[in-house]
């Protein structure tokens, strides 16, 4: 990887970048679930490259193994998050996040 | 520039330009398409990093799978989309404040941080990547053997996931005419038929045989 100029703190760089889009993305899109957990997803896909980067830079497969099981939990989370989402449109018929206040003291 | 270098700044630059259309695009059909394209292109990148296995996992399981369930969702919600996104001028301000002072400070760590002299060698250096073998077969060589139990928790995740989407999904609809073959077989001709003699001349109201109500339901014989 070193020879050809493009180092590990490039694609460190990269992921943080990423990871502060998803950060800027939840604060933007404060009342859509739907952009939030995309947000989310992007916040762990700049997690996964981090490991991945690191993996490769210092020869360990380690952090790809880590990668794969961060990989399975963003994928368990997307679903669970989606069939929460649906189970409350279908409650409420709103998916507004200000609107998810009934367990407010 | 080599050509390595060339593609890895094409492939970050379209994922981070479509990472800023998801969080920023108007339309969240639109935010799934761009989240599709920013991890394909992030799979660029891990074949650029020699991670091939993690490459295609993302485009299978992220592609195929998960933006498929995301645009499901955002196909299937009959929400007005525009009305979500009143905050957003207002929100901007904050959100950029913060995601500047983060990436500042993430920024600073990279520019400042080393990797420690030893580390190489302070490594396990069971996990060391086999000069000859393929990523996925000396990735399967590790994740079967060392961390079979990590794989078997992730396969436990993806269960409890499943059976909890479903059970939060699956709506019992009443009022619905559905076929119940039990109660079919159990119908005798005595419980299901009555013979009545009708006298000529007159209805059958007048034999005792009841029409049912106007819900539709068959006919009740009472008499004779």
């Amino acid at each position: 990887m070193a020879e050809t100029g493009i180092g590990l703190a490039h694609y460190l760089v990269v992921s943080g970048a990423l990871f502060t889009l998803g950060c800027f993305g939840i604060f933007v899109n404060r009342k859509n679930v739907i952009v939030i957990l995309m947000s989310v997803e992007l916040i762990l896909l700049a997690v996964n490259i981090n490991l991945v980067a690191f993996s490769t830079h210092l020869a360990d497969l380690t952090g790809q193994v880590f990668a794969l099981l961060v990989l399975t939990v963003a994928a368990a989370e997307a679903a669970i998050g989606l069939a929460i989402l649906v189970t409350y449109f279908r409650n409420r018929g709103t998916i507004a996040v200000e609107d998810i206040n009934v367990m407010k003291g | 520039m080599t050509l390595v270098s060339l593609f890895f700044y094409l492939f970050s630059g379209i994922m981070i330009a479509s990472a800023v259309m998801v969080v920023s695009s108007r339309n969240p059909v639109h935010s799934v398409l761009f989240l599709i394209l920013a991890f394909v292109n992030a799979a660029g990148l891990f074949l650029l990093l020699g991670a091939e296995f993690l490459a295609m996992i993302l485009v299978v399981v992220y592609v195929g799978a998960v933006a498929v369930l995301f645009l499901f969702v955002v196909m299937m919600l009959d929400v007005d989309f525009s009305e979500l996104r009143q905050g957003f001028l207002q929100y901007l301000p904050l959100g950029a404040l913060i995601a500047g002072i983060f990436f500042v400070e993430l920024a600073l760590v990279v520019g400042t941080w080393q990797l420690a002299p030893d580390a190489l060698a302070m490594r396990k250096a069971a996990a060391a990547v086999p000069v000859e073998a393929m990523n996925a077969r000396a990735l399967g060589r590790v994740l079967y053997t060392e961390y079979v139990y990590f794989f078997q928790a992730a396969g436990l995740v993806l269960l409890v996931a499943m059976i909890g989407a479903i059970v939060l999904t699956l709506r019992e609809r009443t009022g619905v005419k559905r076929q119940d073959v039990a109660a079919q077989n159990a119908r005798t001709k005595a419980a299901a038929m009555t013979i009545v003699s009708v006298p000529p001349g007159q209805g059958v109201t007048n034999a005792g045989v009841k029409r049912a109500d106007a819900a539709g339901q068959d006919f009740v014989g009472q008499g004779s």
